[in-house]
């Protein structure tokens, strides 16, 4: 094996792309829970964004128009979840689950004319004299704007959930359900709104995917990155900040397993491969521990009985 | 405007009702699908749905149904019993895997050695891998409280490389001449998982498979287990009052669907499949997620919808072969047929009724 | 008297199968506090679920001075100047005090501003309360300091209370009154709803009266009697239940030591060094404001939480380690207060929910499997003993009204003649006459010498059934004292006091 071919900046910098689409699909279940409901479908909603981002970007040329549509994409999808969930009150693991095997199907059938084609490359951002910064600028000034968008994103949903009165009415739903509705909050409503949104991050996250960090379209790429960021919720104890780094710690572990199979590491291939999955139960071990974070009402069902 | 009220006692007609109606829109929709992509609807509907049952090659078809159907029934028996707990178990597809590999680790093992018991003694092998790759998310669980849903389904993903390695390492055909994947199973007399009746697709997995349906019926109808396990997952805290030990049946439950699934692998790897290869899953594990609840996690309705589904994965054969359909379109198709279930299950335990003005 | 502050008229709000309110009309003056008394089904909550803006009316009218008033939502409600203070559902345990508050304000001040007004409000009412402590390690008595703030932050020109004494001891029900006469002298109505007869006599100015959600009447409380009060509210006079000549013996049935249990989940109670003895033929009447160990001190006698063998001994046998089904066979059963979820699951039939505690005694499974028939025989036995109103034993748990569901639970108990009971809140949200039935089965049970540990957070019913009284607070059982020749004073201070509380500066 052959360590000195592994380049640390370049290891760092791929890092932050690893963990650019882990980011935005956590970031938008955390809404979704911290509403109080617990969406498994995730992984089918990033698909279907990575296939309509990629198709778009492919036909349009541009990456932006990818970008946004995989929103839509990932919205619409989820709103499926969200009126299966809220309005016929089905039973939200089955529907979450419901959603990712649809996702799975309807991204294969979606984008099989598109397998083996190159996406229009996303331009990176200009960051001028950061990023001559040595090591520091190759590693954090080098990337596409969508990376930078993550880590705001982050802040911006910390900002929302504790400095703002709809950030707090969105954490109230979350906690009880009950109470919100005999306060006059539109519970339906604002879980259809979080529920939304976090189909909008999972499919910018899935985007990201297929056309920046792979990039190209092949099914069932996600290959249960929607799961570890599902994970990673829990990790992050519901907490955004958190969130920044599990994304990035999970990253690390992918891009390090990948580094080493491509130096040649006496482990095999398929034991490297089969170590994010297994960091990610680890990781679910230790933080399970602590239970008392976890929204109130999360996964319950919700019907104003009068 | 109407409003949606919670019935006293769920409705025993729409219970049945309801996955009737899902199947009948599944068609509608699915047909609208289909007809998108250019294929004539009802010739693709009669396709997969008439030609397979009663079609001029249904002599052909009828057992390959069988061969579908029974891994998906058996998977599916062991998930409802979970799914009834409340215990979501969403990693048969590896316990499937793991079962098949330890099944067929057994065999090859003992090649070429013949050993009347060596059947039984894989399937044995098959149930115990599964069970145990099924009791690591289980006792995490129970140990540590950490969510049964995410570590049952990651533990897919690090069974499919398990699989990759031996397919092309460990249990790789010595006289394969390179190629990747096992020894065929198929010509090794004592390991091969043979057609009981030739020709009719009925094999060990078959007869297990119907064995599962009846012991999970009897057992859920008349007996305490049954009754324990319905209310654990109706009433957690009630079935706890009543002395129900909450940790115990997790284990059993993931035990059991853990086990059927490993079985259900074995069958397969050590019959239709053959082989130890890459590709040897196909996805059944959780499409036997759909199969439950679509047989609304009932033994007997199980047993319909796995036929039903079994019907749909060759259906999509034919229609792909004779009229293009993609293949992916039958997964889609599959999709919705449980998403309009779910919604369905509505009319089950609601009712619908006109309200004069808006109410809250 | 001027324009009465809120007028109903013909008020009428009809559920499937229930007309919850029928042509219901009433007005309440500024600055008055009219009670709104009924048993528990008679429609209170329906009523004052339109007024605050959560249910619309099918039929019927409302003004608020003198202007019509409809109030689409409990935001709208709220900004013509009706305020409520709910019994359940209305706190978010993980939030802080000040987040709670401004979740029921329409516009409320930035955070630190809050806080500082929070203070000044709760001192100048007696209520004092930290705006930056999380509710969910709140008592139940700060909790309803909470909502009630909430709502005088916003100056209401109506304060809506529903059962609000129910979490509160003797002595902190006078200071909330001292509050409410406080502010009904500034100038603000009260509807003041209770089914507590002695407290409306001494607070309100008017009561209205409900039965199956019609209007009996309007009348002045203190110039009627309580038994006056309750002959109205029930329909007939009740005749309090009999009891037997004292039966109980010297002989222990029951004895707990030293227990202490840490709390189940998160804002749980913990059971601290909790000792009682129990004798034969004895009711002993557990009292307490709700969330005090409550849950927990049934959770751990029934065996749902298990300890040391020691610590509980059953006839003189440990069995502190043994789960419920094992308890169940010698002879101690229990009936939790939370009938839906707990003491029976809600999605099952009758049959299968006298099966979930009676398959142990009853013997209805050889080698685990079920004899159904059996299990029927014994729901229907149950249905016609206890006289639960259903169509049969094959109805869901969850069709019965609640009075019905707990006359079946609580008899599901007794016909397994139990050594030893465990109640809690066995009348909770029942009516009158179920109640009365209900306790007349516990002191029948307890004259054939079964040993009885009534849980309650009603301290009449507790006066009226126990032989000894023992009160929890905090998670502490006080030692136990006899029931006969108690007075209110007395109880209150066994139940905590005022809790640290004062009385409001007038």
């Amino acid at each position: 094996m052959d360590l000195s071919s592994i380049n640390p900046v370049l290891l760092l910098a791929s890092l932050m792309v690893a963990a650019t689409p882990l980011l935005f699909a956590a970031l938008g279940e955390l809404i979704v829970e911290r509403a109080g409901v617990l969406n498994l479908g995730v992984e089918g909603m990033m698909i279907t964004g990575a296939v309509a981002g990629f198709i778009i970007a492919v036909e349009s040329g541009s990456p932006a128009l990818g970008f946004l549509c995989a929103a839509i994409a990932g919205a619409l999808l989820s709103l499926l979840f969200a009126l299966l969930t809220q309005v016929f009150l089905a039973n939200q693991v089955a529907s979450g689950l419901a959603l990712t095997l649809f996702g799975l199907g309807l991204s294969a059938l979606l984008g099989r004319d598109y397998v083996g084609i190159k996406p229009p490359s996303t331009p990176k951002l200009d960051l001028g004299m950061l990023a001559d910064i040595p090591f520091v600028g190759r590693v954090l000034f080098t990337h596409d704007l969508m990376v930078y968008l993550a880590l705001v994103l982050a802040i911006a949903i910390w900002f929302f959930l504790h400095r703002t009165r709809a950030g707090l009415i969105l954490r109230a739903v979350g906690e009880n359900h009950d109470a919100a509705h005999a306060l006059g909050y539109k519970v339906v409503l604002i879980r259809f709104a979080a529920i939304a949104f976090g189909g909008a991050c999972a499919g910018v996250g899935g985007a990201y995917l297929s056309l920046v960090r792979v990039p190209q379209w092949t099914e069932g790429m996600t290959a249960g990155i929607g799961w570890i960021a599902l994970a990673l919720v829990v990790f992050a104890s519901w907490k955004p900040g958190r969130v920044i780094l599990g994304a990035y710690l999970f990253g690390g572990v992918n891009v390090l397993q990948l580094n080493l199979q491509a130096a040649g590491a006496a482990i095999p291939v398929e034991y490297l491969a089969m170590s994010p999955y297994l960091v990610t139960i680890l990781v679910l071990v230790i933080m399970s521990a602590d239970r008392s974070r976890a929204p109130a009402s999360l996964g319950r069902p919700f019907h104003a009985s009068n | 405007m109407f409003k949606i009220e919670k019935r006293p006692i769920p409705s025993g007609k729409w219970n049945w009702g309801a996955p009737v109606v899902a199947v009948l829109l599944t068609m509608v929709f699915g047909g609208a699908l289909f007809a998108v992509l250019g294929v004539n609807p009802f010739l693709a509907l009669e396709k997969i749905f008439y030609e397979p049952l009663f079609g001029e090659y249904a002599f052909y078809y009828r057992p390959q149904l069988m061969v579908k159907a029974a891994p998906l029934i058996l998977i599916a028996i062991g998930l409802s019993l979970g799914f009834r707990a409340g215990i979501w178990n969403i990693g048969a597809e590896g316990q499937y895997i793991i079962g098949a590999l330890c099944g067929a680790g057994l065999a090859l093992a003992l090649y070429p050695m013949e050993l009347f018991i060596l059947l039984p003694l894989m399937v044995i092998a098959g149930a115990i891998g599964g069970a145990l790759w099924g009791l690591i998310p289980a006792v995490l669980k129970v140990r540590f409280g950490t969510n049964e849903i995410l570590v049952s389904l990651m533990l897919v993903y690090v069974a499919e490389q398990l699989l990759a390695s031996m397919a092309l390492g460990l249990m790789k055909n010595p006289e394969g001449m390179g190629f990747p994947g096992s020894r065929n199973l198929q010509q090794y007399p004592s390991a091969h998982n043979a057609e009981i009746i030739s020709g009719t697709g009925m094999h060990w997995g078959v007869v297990a498979a119907l064995i599962a349906v009846i012991f999970a019926y009897i057992v859920l109808s008349r007996h305490m287990f049954g009754f324990s396990l319905r209310m654990s997952g109706m009433a957690p805290r009630a079935a706890r009052f009543a002395g129900v030990n909450p940790t115990r049946m997790v284990l059993i439950c993931m035990g059991i669907s853990g086990g059927l699934a490993g079985m259900a692998g074995l069958f397969e790897i050590a019959g239709p499949a053959g082989q130890v290869s890459i590709d040897f899953n196909v996805g059944y594990g959780f499409t036997a997620i759909i199969v439950a609840f679509l047989g609304r996690l009932n033994p007997i309705g199980i047993l319909l919808a796995g036929v039903l589904m079994a019907l749909t994965y060759i259906g999509g054969e034919i229609t792909q072969s004779q009229m293009g359909l993609p293949l992916a379109a039958i997964q889609v198709f599959q999709g919705m047929l449980l998403f309009f279930l779910l919604a369905m299950d509505l009319l089950t335990n609601y009712r619908f009724r006109p309200t004069a003005k808006e109410a809250a | 008297m001027g324009t009465p502050l809120l007028t109903l008229s013909g008020l009428t709000k009809a559920y499937p199968g229930v007309v919850a309110n029928d042509d219901v009309s009433f007005d309440i003056q500024q600055g008055e506090v009219h009670a709104l008394l009924g048993e528990n089904g008679a429609g209170k909550s329906t009523l004052v679920k339109m007024i605050y803006g959560l249910v619309s009316p099918d039929s019927g009218k409302m003004t608020l001075n003198g202007a019509p008033f409809v109030p689409a939502s409990p935001n709208a409600a709220r900004a013509a100047g009706v305020a409520m203070v709910f019994q359940h559902f209305s706190l978010f345990d993980a939030l802080s005090v000040a987040e709670n508050v401004a979740l029921g304000m329409d516009n409320p001040p930035p955070q630190g501003e809050l806080a500082t007004k929070i203070r000044t409000v709760s001192d100048a009412y007696g209520l004092p309360l930290d705006p930056h402590r999380t509710v969910g390690d709140l008592s139940a008595g700060e909790r309803q300091r909470v909502e009630i703030i909430r709502c005088l932050l916003q100056d209401p020109k109506l304060l809506i209370m529903d059962e609000p004494t129910s979490v509160l001891t003797p002595q902190e029900v006078e200071i909330l009154f001292k509050t409410l006469r406080k502010l009904s002298a500034e100038g603000t109505a009260i509807l003041y709803i209770s089914h507590k007869l002695e407290e409306i006599r001494s607070l309100c100015d008017n009561a209205t009266i409900l039965r199956l959600g019609k209007k009996v009447a309007t009348c002045i409380p203190a110039q009627k009697t309580a038994a006056e009060l309750a002959e109205m509210m029930v329909g007939t006079s009740l005749k309090p239940p009999k009891r037997a000549a004292d039966v109980s013996s010297s002989e222990v049935a029951l004895h707990v030591s030293g227990l202490n249990l840490p709390p189940a989940q998160a804002f749980g109670t913990s059971l601290r060094d909790i000792t009682l003895t129990l004798h034969k033929g004895e009711v002993l009447g557990i009292g307490g404001v709700a969330g005090n160990g409550q849950d927990e001190l049934l959770a751990a006698l029934s065996g749902e939480r298990l300890c040391a063998a020691e610590q509980v001994r059953l006839n003189g046998k440990p069995v502190g380690n043994l789960g419920p089904t094992a308890r169940r066979r010698l002879g101690l059963l229990a009936a939790p207060e939370e009938r839906l979820g707990h003491a029976a699951v809600p999605d099952m039939s009758l049959t299968e929910n006298a099966l979930l505690t009676g398959v142990t005694r009853q013997a209805f499974a050889k080698g685990g499997w079920i004899n159904w028939a059996a299990a029927k025989g014994y729901a229907e036995r149950i249905i016609h003993q206890f006289d639960v109103r259903t169509p049969g034993p094959h109805v869901a748990a969850r069709a019965l009204s609640g009075g019905n569901l707990q006359k079946f639970v609580i008899g599901r108990e007794v016909l397994q003649a139990p050594h030893v009971l465990v109640v809690n809140q066995p009348t909770w949200g029942v009516d009158a006459s179920a109640a009365a039935a209900i306790r007349q089965a516990l002191l029948d049970l307890a004259a054939e010498g079964a040993a009885i540990v009534c849980i309650s957070q009603d301290l009449d019913e507790l006066m009226e059934i126990s032989d000894r009284f023992a009160a929890l607070n905090e998670g502490r059982l006080t030692q136990a004292r006899p029931a006969a020749g108690l007075t209110i004073e007395e109880i209150g201070l066994m139940m905590g006091g005022a809790h640290g509380m004062e009385a409001a500066h007038v």
